[in-house]
């Protein structure tokens, strides 16, 4: 960790901060790594809220069959409810999931338990760093961090971060970034 | 007018038209010495004179010209036996109407200004989008300034240029003009400088990619002969006949020559071919066995289509030409309307050599590249410039590739690249699925594999429809490691390297874990080891 000030924002990193979350098994993938900041726990709440009204919204879409006649299509609704269900049951591992790391000279995150993703973008390599806050997110005082690079695949957003913090990170990135900038 | 020379760098007015006037003092920050035209001069200048001509003017003319001719009778009664006007019998066509209305009327003294002013107006409209439409050069940037109501003004950095592009579309080809097209990194961020004579946007050319590279200026270049009036036309039927236009740089010739026979044989044997022969087979089956023609018609415009997209891949790329030139790579392509397209070092952000399934008993590959930019113009039908070798045999693939990528298709690498392109297993450093990915990989497990070389990660794909992807740690933009529950189940994972939009996808999937970490780590390493070390993007800078 090559800035003190972005690691004090562990204070804000849950319990659960180093700690893997989701299963240990041989056969997961795993980067040997240092210790993964985590987003904060409030969070949960507000990615709850988001799939609650999404879900709503699409369970009763998936109804409309059944109301219009269609005598089996409750299965249907029935099968996309239970879908938003699960993914609501397991907003909280997915949130202790996500976890960045600010390394030398790349920024390294993850995210997902059962599809997990690792991406590795070297700072130079940013093109800008936006912080956009949605007005749930904004209710618990979260704020979202995009850092873009010219390539559309990188997307590493990293959510739930505390607006204080998500602006110290920001700064620091483009800190950083300006004194490793590279080409295109 | 004011003498804009004077107040530079802060222009107000442009300054004069046409040619500006040798200047031996002028301020320090402008480039002169290597300058072969005055354009990169840092002040403004216009376009080609006749540049709204092209661009819709012809069209103009061209309605006037019918409007004139069917008109031509009338005039020649007005104004000839303008006394006894004869009103012909009512029902003709509404033009007739209208002129007869207009000369009953006694109105054709009104009709003939209001004529004259539209035309005027059209004109005037035309001379000051030219006059305005101003273009400069300086050390740091290209800028323009068009339109006469909504002014708009772009700048680019020069050393954000990925590609210099010359078109020479066929009507404004006649006239000996050219468009020259600079392009940045983004979406319609291009520059467009539409239309300058031929020969000066090649040295415009020429000129931008010197102050680009972030060379000293140094040693005056020999001035152009200019030729008399009298070689005008000569010039002009060596400027059509030739496809390039540097004088000075003519060294540079194709590396790759475009055999007709290949080209014509690899469009008919190419997968796109094949989707057309299997539709006008589906059409005729069941045409026939249907007895119903609507078919046949519905399907038609689609035929016509993809038969036209094959005949334009031909005839774009018939006359292929890649050469290296000191500042990047010049491909071009077309027969009658050309473009060709110079790429400096460091441009090419990933690349692939592939090979369609009938293509394997020929030996024929195709090299497509990904790129920040897209140039407006099209390359080989439509491709969008990606395209950069249509077809040609392992010879022409080394060669391109050590154009393309002098830094990773050197002699040291290329064993690795050719076992990239046909082999299998672990020889040269490849790293393969492992046999269990059999499940996921029927036929390609054993090519199915990544290589690192000291400059690129080479990931193999493909047994039916082979393909090699190269991507330089330099322009890597980060990498990715995903699993899902399948993948994990069979303790696999995929590997994605990104790299800037394009018709590539550096992705490899079913890779061993350890393996996809491996690469995943390596890759994350040794492009944060190029990115430091990286010059290319100032090629020419000590």
């Amino acid at each position: 960790m090559t800035n003190p000030e972005t690691t004090g924002t562990e204070a804000h990193g849950t319990a659960a901060s180093g700690a893997e979350a989701g299963p240990a098994s041989p056969s997961r993938l795993d980067i040997a790594a240092g210790e993964w900041q985590r987003v904060s726990l409030k969070y949960i709440p507000v990615d709850m809220i988001g799939t609650l009204i999404f879900g709503a919204i699409a369970t009763a879409i998936a109804f409309v069959p059944f109301w219009v006649g269609w005598a089996e299509g409750w299965l249907l609704g029935l099968g996309v409810a239970a879908i938003f269900v699960i993914t609501l049951a397991l907003t909280p591992r997915r949130v202790r999931a996500i976890g960045y790391q600010l390394r030398d000279d790349d920024l390294l995150f993850r995210r997902g338990i059962m599809f997990q993703r690792f991406v590795a973008v070297p700072y130079g390599r940013m093109q800008l760093v936006d912080i956009s806050r949605g007005p749930v997110a904004r209710a618990f005082g979260l704020a979202e961090l995009k850092f873009v690079t010219a390539a559309a695949s990188s997307g590493v957003l990293i959510p739930g971060l505390p607006l204080a913090e998500a602006e110290q990170l920001r700064d620091h990135l483009v800190a950083v970034a300006e004194t490793r900038r590279a080409g295109l | 007018m004011t003498e804009p020379r004077d107040e530079w760098p802060a222009p107000v007015a442009p300054p004069a038209p046409e040619a500006p006037v040798a200047q031996p003092q002028r301020p320090a920050a402008v480039n002169t010495a290597a300058a072969s035209t005055d354009f990169a001069d840092g002040e403004w200048h216009r376009l080609h004179p006749a540049t709204p001509l092209f661009r819709g003017g012809l069209a103009f003319l061209a309605i006037l010209g019918v409007l004139i001719v069917n008109l031509r009778d009338r005039f020649f009664e007005i104004f000839f036996d303008e006394g006894e006007v004869p009103l012909p019998p009512s029902g003709g066509d509404l033009e007739a109407d209208a002129i007869d209305y207009i000369v009953r009327e006694e109105l054709v003294l009104v009709a003939l200004l209001a004529a004259v002013g539209v035309l005027l107006l059209l004109i005037a409209g035309f001379y000051f989008s030219w006059r305005l439409h101003t273009f400069r050069i300086t050390n740091e940037v290209v800028e323009v300034r068009s339109g006469i109501l909504f002014r708009t003004n772009r700048k680019a950095r020069l050393d954000r240029i990925q590609g210099i592009n010359i078109a020479r579309p066929f009507v404004p080809r006649l006239f000996g003009a050219a468009k020259l097209e600079i392009s940045v990194a983004g979406n319609d961020a291009n520059v467009p400088l539409a239309y300058l004579r031929s020969a000066d946007a090649d040295a415009l050319r020429r000129d931008i990619l010197l102050l680009a590279s972030g060379a000293q200026r140094s040693g005056a270049e020999p001035a152009a002969a200019a030729g008399g009036m009298g070689g005008m036309l000569d010039a002009r039927v060596s400027e059509l006949l030739s496809p390039e236009l540097d004088v000075d740089l003519v060294a540079p010739t194709s590396i790759v020559r475009m055999n007709p026979g290949r080209l014509i044989g690899s469009t008919v044997l190419s997968d796109t071919m094949i989707i057309l022969v299997a539709m006008l087979v589906a059409i005729v089956v069941t045409s026939v066995v249907t007895g119903e023609l609507f078919l046949l018609v519905a399907m038609f415009p689609g035929v016509i289509g993809i038969g036209g997209f094959l005949i334009a891949r031909v005839t774009r790329s018939l006359r292929y030409s890649i050469a290296a030139t000191p500042d990047g790579v010049r491909v071009g392509f077309g027969l009658l309307s050309t473009t060709n397209e110079t790429l400096p070092p460091g441009r090419i952000h990933s690349i692939k050599v592939s090979q369609p399934l009938l293509w394997r008993p020929f030996g024929w590959w195709q090299v497509a590249v990904n790129r920040a930019s897209r140039s407006s113009q099209n390359g080989a039908a439509g491709q969008q410039q990606t395209s950069i070798l249509p077809v040609g045999n392992l010879d022409d693939v080394r060669a391109v590739l050590r154009l393309l990528l002098p830094e990773v298709a050197n002699d040291a690498s290329m064993p690795v690249l050719e076992l990239g392109l046909s082999g299998t297993g672990t020889e040269g450093g490849f790293t393969v699925s492992p046999r269990r990915a059999r499940v996921l990989r029927w036929f390609s497990q054993p090519r199915n594999g990544f290589a690192l070389t000291d400059t690129a990660v080479l990931l193999r794909r493909g047994a039916i429809w082979r393909s090699l992807i190269a991507v330089p740690y330099s322009r890597t933009q980060s990498v990715s490691v995903h699993q899902g529950p399948l993948l994990r189940a069979l303790r696999l994972a995929w590997v994605q390297v990104h790299t800037v939009a394009g018709p590539i996808l550096p992705i490899l999937g079913a890779l061993d874990r350890d393996d996809a970490v491996r690469l995943f780590d390596e890759v994350a390493a040794s492009s944060l080891r190029a990115a430091a070390t990286d010059t290319s993007h100032r090629w020419r800078q000590r």
